[in-house]
C-alpha cells in the first residue's frame, strides 16, 4: 500500500528534501527529549486533533448512509441478542410452569419441555458467544479512518516507518558495544524503550507509579500485544520472562539477553512446568536481579477482558505486583491475533495505526495468603487487574483460543439438570 | 466495518438489520475464512461446548450427512427461533408455506432433537439415549429408564410404544412456544 510509492522524479526530490527535514526535526524533537525523559506537549495536541477528525468522519459517514438509504454497520459490543440472566434452574421451573395445569408440587421429575432451555441457550451461544467476541478485534463503535486511504495517512505512515528504523538502530548499536556495562545499558535500554515508545506515537498514562515493581518481585499485567513489553520496560527496569520466538523477534531477544539477564524458553519447555518454577524461583530469591515481567494469560486477549490467568507463576510464592493496561480502541488496534497475522504484518499495523493510546496502572503488590491456593491467588490477582482497567473479568481460558473446553464444565450442567429430575430419590421410592 | 455484503437471497425471514448482524457472526465463527462452517467451528464454541445437548443442536445444522455449513443454511435453521409476535398475521398468504418460526415449526425443530434417527418417532430408547446426554453420569440406568419409560407413556396415546409428532403437540399445547424457542436480536 503506502510501500507503492510512484517512482516521479519530482517525488524522489521532494522525498530527499523532507526526508533531511524530518531528520533534523527528529533530532531536535524526539531523541533529545527521550534522553531526559521529557516530553512536549504535541503529542498530547496530536491526540485531540485526532479525535475531532474521528468525530466529523463519522458523523459525514451517517449522513451519507442515510442519504442513500443504506444500513450503515454500527458493531454492538454488548452482544447482538437480548438475553435474560435466569439460571437453569429457574428458566425450566418456568417452562414447566407454564405447560402444566397441575399445581406445581416439588416432587423432581422429567418433562418433555425441558428440552426447550438446553435448545435456545445452545442456540443463543452459536448466534452471540463470549468468547468468539473476545478473540475477534474489539469492535469500533465510530470509525477511525484506517481503513481509507488518503494523502495524510500515507504522509504519515512514511514518517512513522523512518522513526521507528531509527529506534532499532540506534538499540543495536549501543546495545552490543556495551553489553559489560551494566549501568549504562540499563539506562540505555530505557533510552531505546523511550525511542521505540515516540516511534509508534504511543501516549501512554501511567497511574499510581508508587507501587512500581522492585527488586525480587514479579510483576503481572495482561497481554494484548508484545508491545505491552515496550510500554512497560519504558517505565522501569525488568527482566522478561517468555517463548522465544522466530524469525524478528528472536533476533530482538537475542540481543537484549546480552545486554540484560532475562530469561527466555522454548515453547516446549513451557510445558514442563516445573524447570519453568525452578529457574523463576531462583532469579526471584535473588534480590539483585530485576524484577521478572510474566503475562500469566499466555496468549494475547483483544483487550476488552482479562483471561483466566495460568497459575504457575502464582505457585512460586514472591511479591506479585499486579499491572493493569488497557489500550483506547479508538487510535489503533493493538490487538495481535497470533493465528491471523505474524510478526512482520502485525509491526507494520502497528505502524501505521495513528497512535497507540494506553494507560497502564500499577496496582498495589499483593502476596499469597496462607490459606490459598494458587489458583484462587491468581484469580485474586486477575479481578484486580480487570476492576482497575474497566475490563470484563471472564472465567473462560486463554487457551480456548486454540483448544476446545474442558468436560468438566459441561458436567456441571449435567448435575445441575440431574438434580432437578431425579433430586433426592428416596423420597420418591417411599412415595 | 464489513467488507462485504451478504447474499440477497435471503429476505423473508428476518430483517436486513439482523441478517446483517448474523452475516457478521457466521463469518467470525469461520476461522479459516473458508466461506463455510464445518462441525468443528461449531465445536469450538466454548458455551456450545458446555451445552449437555451441544452435539445434538450441532447436528441440526448438518441434515443429511452434510459436512458443510453454508451462510443460508445457517440462516435457515436460526430463522425458527425468530419470535413470531414479529409479524403482522393478517398480511400472510394462506397458499404461501408456512413461516420458519411459527409454532408448528419451532415444536418440529425440538421434536427432530429428540428423534435421533429421523423416523418421525421418538422410541424409548431415543429418549433414553438424549436423557443420557442430559444428565452425563449424574443418573443410574434404572432411574433414567424408569423416567423415560414414565415420559413415553404419558404422551403415547395410540399405544404403540412411541411418541409421534402429534403426540408431542398434544402433550405440549398448553405451552408457551412462542417465548421459550425465541432469541431477538438488538436493533
Amino acid at each position: 500500500m503506502f510501500l507503492l510509492l510512484p517512482f516521479d522524479s519530482l517525488i524522489v526530490n521532494l522525498l530527499g528534501i523532507s526526508l533531511t527535514v524530518l531528520f533534523t526535526l527528529l533530532l531536535v524533537f524526539i531523541i533529545v527529549p527521550a534522553i531526559f525523559g521529557v516530553s512536549f506537549g504535541i503529542r498530547k495536541l496530536y491526540m485531540k486533533t485526532l479525535l475531532k477528525i474521528f468525530a466529523w468522519a463519522t458523523l459525514r459517514m451517517e449522513r451519507g448512509a442515510k442519504e442513500k438509504n443504506h444500513q450503515l454497520y454500527k458493531p454492538y459490543t454488548n452482544g447482538i441478542i437480548a438475553k435474560d440472566p435466569t439460571s437453569l434452574e429457574e428458566e425450566i421451573k418456568e417452562i414447566r410452569r407454564s405447560g402444566s395445569s397441575k399445581a406445581l408440587d416439588n416432587t423432581p421429575e422429567f418433562e418433555l419441555s425441558d428440552i426447550f432451555y438446553f435448545c435456545r441457550k445452545g442456540m443463543e451461544t452459536i448466534m452471540d458467544d463470549e468468547v468468539t467476541k473476545r478473540f475477534s478485534a474489539e469492535e469500533l463503535e465510530s470509525w477511525n479512518l484506517l481503513s481509507r486511504t488518503n494523502y495524510n495517512f500515507q504522509y504519515i505512515s512514511l514518517r512513522l516507518t523512518v522513526l521507528w528504523g531509527l529506534g532499532v538502530l540506534i538499540r543495536y548499536c549501543f546495545l552490543l558495544p556495551l553489553r559489560f556495562k551494566e549501568f549504562l545499558s540499563k539506562h540505555v535500554h530505557l533510552m531505546c524503550y523511550r525511542i521505540c515508545v515516540r516511534a509508534l506515537t504511543a501516549i501512554i498514562t501511567y497511574h499510581d507509579r508508587e507501587n512500581r515493581p522492585r527488586n525480587g518481585g514479579i510483576c503481572v499485567a495482561n497481554h494484548t500485544s508484545p508491545i505491552d513489553v515496550i510500554i512497560l520496560a519504558s517505565d522501569g527496569y525488568y527482566a522478561m520472562v517468555g517463548q522465544v520466538h522466530g524469525g524478528l523477534m528472536g533476533v530482538i531477544q537475542r540481543a537484549m539477553v546480552k545486554a540484560c539477564p532475562h530469561v527466555w524458553f522454548e515453547r516446549s519447555e513451557v510445558k514442563d512446568r516445573h524447570l519453568v518454577a525452578k529457574r523463576l524461583t531462583e532469579h526471584v530469591q535473588d534480590k539483585s536481579k530485576l524484577p521478572i515481567l510474566i503475562f500469566p494469560e499466555g496468549t494475547c486477549i483483544n483487550n476488552t477482558s482479562v483471561m483466566m490467568f495460568k497459575k504457575g507463576s502464582f505457585e512460586i510464592g514472591a511479591t506479585v505486583y499486579p499491572v493493569a493496561i488497557k489500550y483506547d480502541p479508538q487510535f489503533g488496534d493493538a490487538f495481535w491475533n497470533s493465528s491471523k497475522y505474524g510478526m512482520v504484518t502485525y509491526l507494520l499495523r502497528m505502524m501505521t495505526s495513528w497512535a497507540i493510546v494506553c494507560s497502564v496502572w500499577y496496582l498495589p503488590p499483593m502476596t499469597r495468603e496462607t490459606d490459598e491456593d494458587a489458583v484462587q491467588f491468581a484469580n485474586r490477582v486477575k479481578s484486580a487487574i480487570a476492576r482497575q482497567g474497566g475490563l470484563v473479568d471472564l472465567l473462560w481460558d486463554g487457551g480456548l483460543k486454540r483448544e476446545k473446553v474442558k468436560d468438566t464444565f459441561k458436567e456441571e450442567q449435567q448435575k445441575l439438570y440431574s438434580k432437578m429430575i431425579v433430586g433426592n430419590h428416596e423420597d420418591r421410592s417411599r412415595s | 466495518m464489513i467488507r462485504s455484503e451478504p447474499p440477497a437471497l435471503l429476505t423473508g425471514s428476518f430483517s436486513q438489520a439482523s441478517l446483517l448482524r448474523l452475516y457478521h457472526r457466521f463469518r467470525a465463527l469461520d476461522r479459516n475464512k473458508k466461506g463455510y462452517l464445518s462441525r468443528m467451528d461449531l465445536q469450538q464454541i466454548g458455551a456450545l461446548a458446555v451445552n449437555p445437548l451441544g452435539e445434538r443442536i450441532i447436528d441440526s445444522f448438518f441434515p443429511d450427512g452434510n459436512l458443510r455449513l453454508d451462510f443460508p443454511g445457517f440462516v435457515r435453521v436460526l430463522a425458527h427461533f425468530r419470535p413470531i409476535d414479529d409479524e403482522d398475521p393478517g398480511i400472510r398468504d394462506p397458499k404461501e408455506p408456512e413461516p420458519l418460526n411459527s409454532r408448528m415449526n419451532k415444536l418440529r425443530f425440538a421434536f427432530q432433537l429428540y428423534d435421533l434417527d429421523r423416523d418421525g418417532k421418538i422410541s424409548r430408547h431415543e429418549m433414553l439415549q438424549v436423557l443420557r446426554l442430559m444428565v452425563g453420569v449424574q443418573v443410574t440406568e434404572e432411574q433414567l429408564e424408569s423416567i423415560a419409560d414414565r415420559t413415553v407413556q404419558e404422551a403415547d396415546e395410540d399405544g404403540d410404544g412411541a411418541v409421534s409428532f402429534l403426540e408431542f403437540t398434544k402433550s405440549l399445547e398448553k405451552m408457551d412456544i412462542e417465548q421459550k424457542m425465541s432469541i431477538r436480536i438488538l436493533k
